[in-house]
């Protein structure tokens, strides 16, 4: 028999709250956190807007040789790993250390440092040989990012399967997915999973305004993420960090933990068609959505609600309708469907976690949040979208996706575990 | 009852042969790889030795259309997996869609295309960068691209775990094949040899700083000074046994009997590292007793302290020189995600060819590291190997691999 999966912790640092509470006040308020991008002059980009955390990582309490060594994406792992071990009541002193992982999903990782560092190395890109004398060694683990995760088991005194999971924007659905299958398969009894990403720098802002997949809508920042909307030209930048204890069912049941919702099912697909285009008729998406919601052996008809990946692109947020409707048939057009990015951005890698956070916190607490900003759909999103408003729902069963460059296509089932058949 | 796993196709892009069985021919030889960097003026760097991958020409075997979209690293994954594929017989419709996937491990990223884009960024402004840059960078991008270019839909990743990541994507692509994925390409590939990337990866610290290319990288020798970075590294196709039998694949090159990964103490706390424990968990995994292994293939870091904790994990499962031990890295260059996958196809070699490729050597073997240390080409029957790769931070994968025997592949 297989062993079943439990989320039994959430720490969470997103935009416009500083940490869970104020994260699930935020997104079920229906306010928004995007803003005009202050960490730098954005004057030259097309795109201005961004969904910045407000996150003081000295009263986070990391040290200033932690500050100096971590990435401001690692510190956002690390901190909410802290969270997440203390809301589970877990003891780490009680487990052995060999039973407990990591699996820590990033889009750009160190992009932050990275870009601190190229600036000073190659005197703000006046030269190709960089300078090799003034290199931090630090500088090794921005370029090769595994100390991201590795910080993380060093905080929770994991021993166990240490890994970065990092399949671009569906990596914070793919780490968990990856962190279930370990805890299934008996690899693991306790996994710290999740996803940081803090992209809001000028070279990843660059690269995706080189394709316009960011929003222009500079003018009015707090509705500048709209998805769904007739009007959505784009994502919103954000950032942000999600990690979560999981455990093993019976694990969680003996020591007596509160069990915030189960991972019943987890699927991935790839659409094989382009690095960053889709295909309209989310054929991908929609076979991930079945294959998961088969594992979890929930029928289409059981799904109380879908958070979406809502990133309000043009294609996008077409792409994915049209796979709720190839997935769930007739049902589709009665699941409430909500995009959390309407309020907090699209935080890439990380965003696939702080949604499954949300997931979690919906069963536990029995509200669907809203889509912000959703004022005139576009004709072909006629899905009910949960427009501005949160609604109370006892939810029993909950999906969530993401959709990604590479052509990633995730979906994740989640159930309230108390309700689950066992 | 579990899938079994089997390797039926390789593809091999490393510093001293382009190809599997130039690289093997090159390892047993004793060819290396190492020379000076040739990518840019390096002589002014306080490390000028790298695993260059010399004798491949993108062009030849990529669009013009991908050469603009890639990194460099990227052009090899993408040679790597054409040729495993090739190699396994693996043509458009041997298996569904859905029925493929691709799981990679990469350190660095696009680093090198990167770099350039930082470049333009900084001194031409945000309309000067690619419209490739959003995924040419990131660590999916290798499975990205093979996915696309071999319409491969099933479930993919990417994994970095620095240099253990290539064997963690052989775990995971084995994971997904006993979860009813039939047919996986994994491996790992990484390149980072622009002024950016080299400078960073001597920033580690333990990169050696030898001008000598013999002397440069002697994993477990008195002179050991560090690793020579390299660049490259192996893809492979697994298979499902029955499903690779039920289409009558023509090689197997053995089975994917074991894997395991762990993580060491937190640095300063004075526990024992992970990395007994993973070779340990390998072998249990794969219901094998350390007296069943016939070689290691060991991480062979070449920094004198990490190699004694090897040595000492490798002495504590075995014995005293209780098995043959060989780092044909020494040969290539450290090659971060590429390194556990191109050991594996060398484990996978053995076996075939009954020999153990050897370890570079300089002064002879440090002392008290008590291993039976291969150090010229060794001829003997192999039937299970073990693969080693430890990642800096505190990463240990351990994979087992093994012969399979007479007619496992008619009676699956």
């Amino acid at each position: 028999m297989s062993r079943r999966v439990v989320i039994t912790g959430i720490g969470v640092r997103a935009p416009g709250g500083r940490n869970t509470e104020a994260f699930w006040d935020l997104v079920t308020s229906g306010r928004t956190a995007t803003r005009a991008i202050s960490f730098f002059d954005a004057s030259g980009f097309r795109s201005r807007v961004g969904a910045e955390a407000d996150f003081d990582a000295v009263a986070e309490g990391f040290a200033p040789e932690e500050i100096a060594r971590m990435d401001r994406a690692t510190q956002f792992a690390v901190s909410c790993a802290r969270d997440a071990v203390h809301d589970s009541g877990f003891d780490p002193t009680r487990v052995a250390p060999e039973r407990v992982g990591v699996s820590l999903g990033s889009a750009v990782a160190a992009a932050t440092s990275l870009e601190q560092q190229y600036l000073a190395l190659s005197r703000a890109g006046a030269t190709w040989l960089v300078d090799h004398e003034n290199v931090p060694e630090a500088m090794f683990d921005y370029l090769s990012p595994g100390a991201m995760p590795a910080e993380v088991a060093w905080t929770v005194g994991a021993q166990g399967p240490v890994a970065m999971v990092s399949n671009g924007c569906t990596s914070g659905i793919d780490s968990v997915g990856y962190a279930a299958q370990l805890l299934e398969d008996g690899e693991a009894d306790i996994m710290l999973a999740g996803a940081t990403d803090t992209p809001i720098t000028p070279i990843v802002l660059a690269s995706f305004e080189a394709i316009k997949a960011t929003t222009s809508h500079n003018d009015d920042p707090s509705r500048a993420s709209r998805p769904f909307d007739n009007s959505r030209n784009g994502f919103a930048i954000g950032e942000g960090a999600a990690v979560m204890v999981l455990e093993e069912y019976e694990h969680a049941r003996r020591r007596g933990a509160h069990v915030y919702a189960e991972i019943s099912g987890y699927a991935s697909r790839c659409n094989a068609y382009h690095m960053t285009g889709l295909k309209s008729d989310g054929r991908e998406m929609a076979e991930a959505i079945r294959v998961a919601l088969d594992q979890a052996r929930v029928a289409p008809s059981s799904v109380d609600y879908i958070n979406a990946h809502g990133s309000g692109t043009k294609q996008n947020d077409r792409h994915e309708t049209a796979a709720y409707k190839r997935s769930l048939g007739a049902h589709a057009y009665r699941t409430p469907v909500s995009s959390i990015k309407s309020m907090i951005g699209h935080s890439l890698g990380a965003i696939g976690s702080i949604e499954i956070a949300a997931c979690a916190l919906a069963i536990d607490r029995g509200v669907i949040p809203p889509t912000a900003n959703l004022q005139e759909p576009d004709p072909e999103c006629d899905l009910d979208y949960v427009p501005r408003t949160a609604r109370e729902a006892s939810l029993r069963t909950v999906l969530t996706v993401g959709s990604g460059f590479g052509g990633f296509q995730s979906a994740m089932v989640l159930r309230d575990a108390a309700r689950a058949a066992a | 009852m579990s899938r079994r796993v089997v390797v039926t196709g390789l593809g091999a892009l490393v510093p001293c042969g382009t190809g599997v069985e130039p690289f093997w021919q090159a390892l047993l030889g004793g060819r290396s790889g190492i020379g000076t960097l040739g990518r840019f003026d390096v002589s002014g760097y306080p490390a000028t030795l790298a695993g260059e991958v010399r004798d491949f020409t993108a062009r030849e075997h990529l669009s013009q259309k991908l050469l603009l979209q890639t990194d460099v690293s990227t052009q090899f994954a993408l040679a790597a997996s054409d040729w495993a594929l090739q190699d396994a017989k693996i043509e458009p419709g041997t298996y569904a869609d859905y029925d493929m996937g691709v799981v990679t491990s990469n350190a660095c990223g696009g680093f090198e295309f990167t770099h350039r884009e930082f470049r333009k960024l900084w001194t031409a402004g945000p309309g000067a960068v690619s419209v490739y840059e959003s995924f040419a960078w990131f660590y999916a991008v290798n499975t990205g691209q093979i996915s696309i270019r071999n319409a491969m839909r099933g479930p993919s990743s990417a994994l970095v775990s620095e240099q253990a990541g290539g064997l963690d994507a052989l775990g995971h692509a084995r994971r997904t094949i006993r979860r009813g994925t039939p047919m996986m390409l994994a491996g790992g590939v990484d390149s980072a040899l622009d002024p950016w990337g080299w400078v960073s990866q001597v920033a580690g610290g333990r990169v050696s700083r030898a001008t000598d290319p013999a002397r440069a990288y002697l994993p477990f020798d008195v002179a050991a000074s560090g690793y020579v970075p390299g660049e490259g590294g192996t893809v492979m196709v697994l298979e499902d046994l029955a499903a690779a039998a039920r289409r009558q694949a023509h090689t197997v090159y053995g089975e994917l009997l074991g894997y395991a990964s762990t993580f060491d103490p937190p640095p300063g706390s004075g526990g024992v590292p992970g990395v007994q424990r993973a070779i340990r968990a390998a072998l249990a995994d794969a219901r094998l007793a350390p007296g069943d292994v016939d070689v290691v293939l060991a991480d062979g870091s070449g920094v004198p302290e990490l190699d004694r904790v090897e040595a000492e994990a490798i002495r504590a499962v075995f014995g005293p020189r209780g098995v043959p031990v060989t780092a044909p890295k020494g040969w290539t260059g450290r090659l971060y995600s590429g390194a556990g996958p191109t050991d594996v196809a060398c484990a996978l070699l053995a076996i075939r060819d009954g020999v153990l490729p050897p370890t570079p050597t300089g002064d002879g073997q440090a002392p008290g590291l008590d291993l039976d240390l291969v150090t010229s080409a060794r001829p003997g029957r192999v039937d299970r190997a073990l693969v080693v790769a430890r990642g800096k931070g505190g990463f240990n994968t351990a994979v087992v691999v093994g012969r399979l025997t007479e007619g496992d592949l008619g009676d699956s």
